[in-house]
């Protein structure tokens, strides 16, 4: 009978995991501080929560003589939230910078089936097909905006490292790029001038590669050409070189082609009417995207399987936690038996006893979560990585450590104290009060 | 090892705490097989002893730029160089965006050139015979079912076919092995005859370029000087070579996807640290509370020393018994993850490197969690621990 009822208690305290497990992963921040304040009031009016903050007071005073092991709970969990923080904020990271990369505004047309720059052609007909088609916004002079482009990838080598290579994308643009992108300012010297060999480069670039600083010089494809300028524009772009494309297309011998061809729209809605014509254009076998889209998929990949590794590390490290959190506070009962059974003996009831413990596991919890994601902001917020992306170039992107992974690294946080401290502070409750109290 | 019965029952003193730590030490060593395996994936390309007899020479300026395919003959002509194969990427997709195939148009001799693609006789031949014929790894066919005799249809990326057609017809009349000691990953690529690739092209350069060549060498150790006389050929023209070993050719790849050494062993880092933390801890408690027992152990005359060496046995009994299991679990974990991840993760199973370096993790992680309680064992005075002082 005893031990079916122990056998209850077990399987009830896994489903309340569980259940409460579920909640909280759905829980949104206001549900969580309304729990508090609940739990604040609650302690501050009713009698068993007065005894409840009264017995969290003399856990918490104790805390100082069980240093090592308390240090245990917090660093462990300050590991777990650290690891999976800084994996979200690079996945975060690149997703958010191709993504800013695209708008609803601007569309960009592709040959058929390529999938990403570094593959498509079109030829010159082509692309002025492609900019004279309806929807494609006027500038005063009544010519398109629009701009035809080609994206060459030349190595250089990485900062620090001269004998790495790295695919560094140039990306030769037509002048109307200013208005078509204007996102991308010059911070530093000017812009490029057409027809010469000339290139401005981004600042991710220039802070990731070797040798890009203004006015240096750098060889590609055999030619001379001079850096005349630094741009900013906080997005992907930023990871690349950038010329006319005349001048770029003749390094390369690419003729009179272009990779791609980006318009601005009158209106996102002129995006249909735009693509319509394109595809019903039988001199074409065009792939037509908002660049919102075209930018955004070519992230998905990488982002998954970031978010995928780094919430699966997570996990595993949650679980050896909650396992080292539970030795902890199983062993801080331990010491405090006496003390425990000494309340129970004068009157304090299984309640106190129970949220009081969980108290000081989850607050004990909720510092290693502080530590943890607050030494990842302070690292790796703003930290610039680089990986090969769609166009089998580099693009540089930076770490993101938002509020809401902040918060989200305080949510495993609390949840590995909750379940740590739940089994112990069920023990603590159960504790055979005479028992307790005979032995030393 | 006479006193493994003593250790054990130490260990086992307290069931639920040292349950809870071997849970921890086999979580921290289920990672630390998986990140591992995961890490050897991008490096094995860099290690693979099979490659050590081949160069790659590729454009100087940019991996897309394609070569002369006038240099062949030049190149042959270097001494020290036993043969010169090419290939060129096709950018393949079956079916679906999705369905990336590692696909190249190959040189007729390049079978010869990488030995590691065992083929049938047979097939090979079927293979020299068959000008839209094909070739897949074992694993790439797996994948996608397909079979000997199979017509498979591969879109390109990057080349349409002369009639504008973008998808190209082939016929697979050969599935190969690797051979052992192969890079990871040579189980999934696509191979096709060069010649059809120039002959159906709608590019016509494509008859007089191709993407890289690869070059074998004589013997390993010129790999340097024909590397040089390699470059020099072009040196200055417009078409500027850049030839280096097929390993330091791989290497510089993975290094550009991004350090995962360097994420790898930082996350590693974070949770070893823990762990010895975490055991240590326990480590301390247990030796705590059998103060009194070791106590009459030293009394009934047992050394010093000889204590020392049951705490230390102990912590790294404790660490090997998690340690084995986690990685026990990874070994049958990793293979799940990578076929679960269709193909998008290519994990090789653990390797005999990771299990010893695993093994020397657990024993150092256990002498270091143990030495701090087993110095304060051996130190114990005798009069003092029974008195409860």
């Amino acid at each position: 009978m005893k031990s079916l009822k122990k056998f209850a208690i077990g399987l009830l305290a896994v489903l309340v995991v569980a259940v409460f497990l579920a909640i909280w992963i759905a829980l949104p921040w206001p549900g969580i501080v309304a729990l508090a304040i609940a739990l604040a009031i609650w302690m501050a009016v009713t009698r068993r929560g007065k005894q409840t903050w009264e017995v969290t007071k003399v856990g918490l005073a104790t805390v100082t003589q069980r240093l090592g092991s308390s240090s245990v709970v917090v660093v462990g969990i300050a590991g777990v939230v650290g690891v999976l923080v800084a994996m979200l904020a690079m996945s975060e990271g690149f997703a958010e910078t191709l993504r800013s990369t695209g708008n609803d505004r601007t569309a960009i047309v592709l040959r058929g089936g390529s999938q990403a720059e570094l593959n498509s052609i079109l030829d010159r007909d082509s692309a002025n097909v492609v900019i004279q088609a309806p929807g494609v916004k006027k500038d005063a002079q009544g010519k398109p905006i629009a701009s035809g482009e080609l994206v060459v990838v030349a190595n250089l080598p990485r900062k620090g490292e001269p004998d790495s290579d790295s695919n560094v994308p140039i990306r030769g643009v037509s002048e109307d790029v200013w208005n078509l992108r204007d996102q991308v300012k010059i911070v530093q010297g000017r812009k490029f001038k057409p027809g010469l060999r000339e290139l401005i480069v981004g600042k991710g670039a220039l802070a990731q590669f070797e040798g890009l600083d203004v006015g240096k010089n750098i060889r590609l494809a055999g030619q001379t050409w001079t850096v005349v300028g630094v741009f900013e524009s906080n997005d992907s772009l930023e990871s690349e070189l950038w010329g006319d494309t005349q001048s770029v297309a003749s390094a390369y011998r690419r003729g009179s082609s272009v990779q791609s061809v980006t318009v601005l729209l009158d209106s996102p809605a002129s995006f249909d009417a735009f693509k319509a014509s394109l595809v019903a254009d039988p001199r074409l076998k065009v792939d037509v995207t908002t660049t919102r889209e075209y930018f955004g998929k070519q992230s998905e990949g990488l982002t998954k399987v970031l978010r995928a590794v780094g919430i699966t590390v997570g996990i595993i490290m949650a679980i050896g936690a909650v396992f080292g959190a539970l030795n902890t506070m199983f062993a801080a009962i331990q010491a405090r038996a006496r003390e425990i059974a000494t309340l129970r003996a004068i009157g304090f009831r299984g309640i106190p006893v129970v949220v009081s413990v969980m108290l000081e596991t989850m607050l004990l919890a909720l510092l290693g979560g502080v530590i943890g994601a607050g030494i990842v902001w302070i690292v790796f917020n703003g930290y610039t990585a680089s990986t090969l992306g769609a166009n089998f170039s580099q693009v540089v992107f930076r770490f993101h450590v938002s509020t809401g992974l902040l918060w989200t690294g305080i949510k495993w946080a609390l949840a590995i104290g909750f379940v740590g401290g739940l089994f112990p502070a069920l023990r603590a409750a159960r504790l055979p009060v005479t028992a307790a109290l005979r032995e030393l | 090892m006479k006193y493994l019965h003593l250790i054990w029952a130490a260990l086992f003193r307290r069931k639920t705490r040292t349950f809870f730590t071997l849970v921890s030490i086999l979580a921290a060593f289920l990672l630390f097989g998986m990140l591992d395996a995961t890490r050897s994936a991008f490096s094995s390309g860099g290690d693979s002893v099979i490659g050590v007899d081949r160069l790659l020479t590729t454009s100087r300026y940019s991996i897309i730029q394609s070569l002369p395919a006038s240099l062949s003959t030049r190149m042959q002509a270097v001494p020290g160089v036993k043969s010169v194969g090419y290939a060129n990427w096709f950018g393949g997709i079956y079916q679906d965006p999705k369905n990336f195939v590692l696909s190249f148009a190959v040189s007729d001799n390049y079978l010869d050139i990488y030995h590691e693609i065992v083929l049938p006789p047979g097939q090979r031949k079927a293979f020299e015979s068959t000008r839209t014929g094909a070739i897949v790894g074992e694993a790439l066919a797996k994948r996608y079912g397909w079979k000997v005799g199979d017509k498979i249809p591969l879109q390109s990326t990057i080349f349409p076919q002369r009639n504008g057609d973008k998808t190209w017809p082939f016929d697979l009349v050969g599935i190969y092995k690797p051979a052992k000691g192969a890079a990871n990953g040579t189980d999934q690529q696509f191979f096709f005859h060069h010649k059809y690739f120039e002959d159906a092209n709608a590019f016509q350069t494509v008859g007089t370029t191709v993407g890289w060549y690869v070059v074998q060498l004589t013997s390993a150790d010129k790999a340097d000087s024909v590397a040089k006389a390699i470059d020099a050929l072009s040196a200055n023209s417009d078409h500027e070579t850049k030839t280096q070993t097929e390993q330091a050719f791989n290497a510089s790849f993975v290094k550009q996807l991004g350090d995962i050494g360097l994420i790898v062993s930082a996350i590693m880092g974070a949770v070893f640290f823990t762990l010895i933390l975490l055991t240590g801890n326990t480590m301390a408690q247990a030796v705590r509370e059998r103060t009194n027992e070791l106590a009459v152990l030293k009394t009934i005359g047992f050394s010093s020393r000889s204590v020392l060496g049951m705490v230390l046995a102990e912590g790294m009994l404790l660490l090997l018994l998690g340690g084995i299991l986690g990685l026990a679990l990874a070994t049958v974990v990793v293979p799940i993850v990578a076929k679960g991840s269709g193909g998008m993760l290519n994990l090789p199973p653990l390797g005999m490197q990771t299990w010893i370096l695993g093994i020397v993790l657990m024993l150092v992680i256990g002498a270091l969690v143990g030495a701090l309680p087993a110095i304060r064992a051996m130190r114990l005075n005798i009069v003092d621990a029974l008195a409860g002082r």
